[in-house]
């Protein structure tokens, strides 16, 4: 079985998972390190995807800066998002060839890993037709935006565990009209630990994609 | 004339949208570079260019959708520009570096807008006085990352482009197969036969940590003679016992570092790291030695080394050391580091200045202790020397600090009172 490692960065901004995620993918492009699954929570940032709509951010730039959310524009599919704390992103660096050659069934596998997790907290998370992501009676409890360069991934899911779902008001999530939004503790009525959430997550993950997922070590300080 | 199509990005795809075409007709593109963009639901995939030449015709236009297998372009193949050393001794004549001419502000402004890369990589441009125009971006679609500046900023200064003013823009008549600005693919084409080597991931991670600590910290060494006369008659005396007793070689190491952990107790200030406007003292003592590895080094760390009694020290050394070189360090060995220790003197090295191991503020170097002639009150005597540096980072050390550290030292190795069993 193939190895993935797997990370927790913790809180970090957009731009500076951006930098790590270039770097890991064209390591990954060189072969010098194996698949990767780096976790994240990002501060409050709304992100456009290539194809996105303005019209899509519904708030104006003074009401973001007001409500301290940062907008980006990325190189991912799909349309506009909103990360924010409680929110658990996943952005998977895998070289496609070592599993399948099939972009589209990238993003079904990843939604079977998202859904397996979330069964284990009494979930129960559903994909619809037409509309990527997972979705609980009709509620989007995770978004997906992937880029793919020559068959590396990046970008991923983001996953609403503890979100605070009033800043989604300043967008149309993925363009998707009048289709709300959900988290784990809203269906739970009760806060899910980060930890457990990730564990399960990343043991979905590995399921899914055959791989054996352990925790990537520190990089070495090193000096003269 | 090579036909580019639409690629078929899994089983169940039948077509693609075409999103982005990051060249122009007309356009050099080598092989593997990204050429266009496809979008299918949620995943924006780069195609590659299937071979190198000039973009001939784009038969599809963003936003179009096609079936997979249209042909998307066409690429010529044009004359292959080989790398070529420059042929003449006599150096093209090249215009003098200078300043790009000045734009309008709301000019560059607007061009840099169309340079792919992020606020925090403008920013970086904006500190270090850079053109972004300059800069080759590895990223996606030829962003400029973080990396790209730091690399830039790292270049050798022989390999700076001339401005761009320099370089005229690409004109419509110039044939597609013109070659390329005549900058040689590699420095080493410039000295002969030569093979080319990927550097280790340990040498490119040695790398980063290193331009990162030279550009972040304003280094200062300052060197102290220490006379370890003393020190080298104790070891002399019982350093065969201890080896029988002990199971470990009783080296010049444990000394110092018992040294060093006095001193960075006596000033705190040593014991710290910067975090922006703050300082940061660390309440534990975490001394970093550096190992030399075959190809690169490492820096373990003996964690509360002021809690260890001088056996416990050596041991702690040894087993570093060893398990370091035999790549059995656990992750949490190497972090935890307030201060760190180069005993380059064990390869017969007398004075270095040995880098800041970031975030730390200092590090020591030991050299080779030496048999040397000494004055002592209007006398030659011969004693055991070797030379501490400290080299420390001046934004938050003055010399003042780091000469009283390395006083200290000398005094608590020259009047060495310690048992060492």
């Amino acid at each position: 079985m193939l190895e993935c490692l797997w990370a927790d960065l913790g809180t970090l901004d957009y731009q500076g998972a951006v930098d790590i995620q270039i770097d890991t993918v064209q390591r990954r492009k060189r072969d010098e390190i194996p698949d990767h699954l780096l976790l994240v929570e990002h501060p409050h940032v709304i992100t456009l995807g290539r194809n996105a709509r303005s019209e899509n951010v519904l708030a104006g730039e003074q009401q973001l800066d007001r409500a301290g959310v940062a907008v980006h524009s990325t190189d991912r599919g799909g349309d506009v998002t909103y990360h924010g704390p409680g929110q658990l992103v996943g952005y998977p660096i895998l070289d496609l060839r070592c599993w399948q050659r099939d972009v589209v069934g990238y993003l079904r596998a990843l939604e079977q890993a998202l859904i397996a997790a979330l069964g284990e907290f009494g979930i129960a998370g559903a994909r619809v037709e037409g509309m990527t992501g997972v979705w609980v009676e009709g509620a989007k409890i995770a978004a997906l935006g992937v880029h793919i360069s020559r068959w590396v991934t990046s970008h991923g899911f983001a996953l609403n565990i503890t979100t605070d779902l009033s800043y989604f008001q300043y967008i149309v999530p993925c363009g998707l009209a009048g289709k709300p939004v959900t988290s784990m503790a809203r269906l739970l009525g009760s806060n899910p630990a980060r930890e457990r959430v990730i564990d399960a997550v990343v043991r979905h993950f590995g399921q899914t994609f055959d791989r054996a997922m352990s925790e990537r070590q520190i990089e070495v300080p090193c000096l003269t | 004339m090579p036909d580019v199509i639409m690629p078929q990005m899994g089983e169940s795809i039948v077509e693609g949208t075409v999103t982005k075409w990051f060249k122009k007709v007309g356009e050099r593109v080598e092989r593997d570079e990204p050429l266009f963009e496809i979008s299918t639901d949620k995943v924006d995939t780069e195609i590659p260019a299937p071979s190198g030449g000039v973009l001939a015709e784009i038969l599809v236009s963003e936003g179009q959708t096609v079936a997979v297998n249209t042909v998307v372009a066409r690429i010529e193949d044009g004359l292959r520009v080989l790398a070529t050393p420059v042929k003449t001794t006599q150096p093209q004549a090249e215009p003098p570096l200078q300043p790009p001419t000045p734009l309008p502000t709301s000019a560059l402004a607007a061009e840099e807008e169309d340079i792919r890369s992020s606020p925090l990589v403008r920013r970086l441009a904006k500190e270090h006085n850079l053109d972004l125009r300059l800069i080759k971006g590895t990223g996606q679609g030829g962003r400029i990352s973080k990396k790209d500046v730091e690399d830039y900023l790292a270049r050798p200064a022989a390999a700076v482009p001339a401005a761009p003013t320099a370089v005229p823009p690409p004109s419509p008549a110039t044939p597609p197969s013109a070659p390329t600005p005549a900058f040689p693919a590699s420095p080493a084409a410039l000295f002969g036969p030569y093979k080319v080597e990927k550097l280790s991931v340990m040498r490119q991670r040695i790398g980063e940590h290193m331009v990162l600590s030279k550009r972040l910290a304003p280094h200062v060494t300052t060197a102290h003679q220490v006379d370890f006369t003393k020190v080298a008659k104790l070891r002399d005396r019982v350093k065969a016992a201890f080896e029988q007793q002990n199971g470990v070689k009783l080296t010049f190491l444990p000394f110092v570092v018992r040294a060093a952990c006095a001193a960075l107790k006596a000033f705190p200030v040593v014991n710290a790291s910067l975090d922006g406007p703050n300082i940061v003292y660390h309440q534990e003592i975490g001394i970093g030695i550096a190992v030399a590895l075959e190809a690169g080094l490492i820096v373990p760390v003996i964690r509360r080394a002021d809690e260890k009694n001088f056996l416990g020290l050596q041991r702690a050394i040894q087993d570093l050391a060893e398990r370091a070189r035999h790549k059995q360090l656990k992750p949490e060995e190497v972090q935890a580091g307030t201060f760190s220790i180069s005993n380059y003197g064990s390869f017969g090295s007398l004075l270095a200045t040995p880098a800041i191991n970031q975030p730390q503020s200092a590090i020591l170097g030991l050299g080779a202790v030496h048999k040397a002639a000494v004055v002592i009150d209007d006398a030659i005597a011969i004693r055991s020397i070797a030379y501490l540096t400290l080299s420390f980072d001046h934004r938050l050390l003055d010399g003042a600090i780091a000469d009283q550290f390395l006083s200290y030292m000398k005094r608590v190795i020259e009047n060495w009172g310690e048992e060492i069993q």
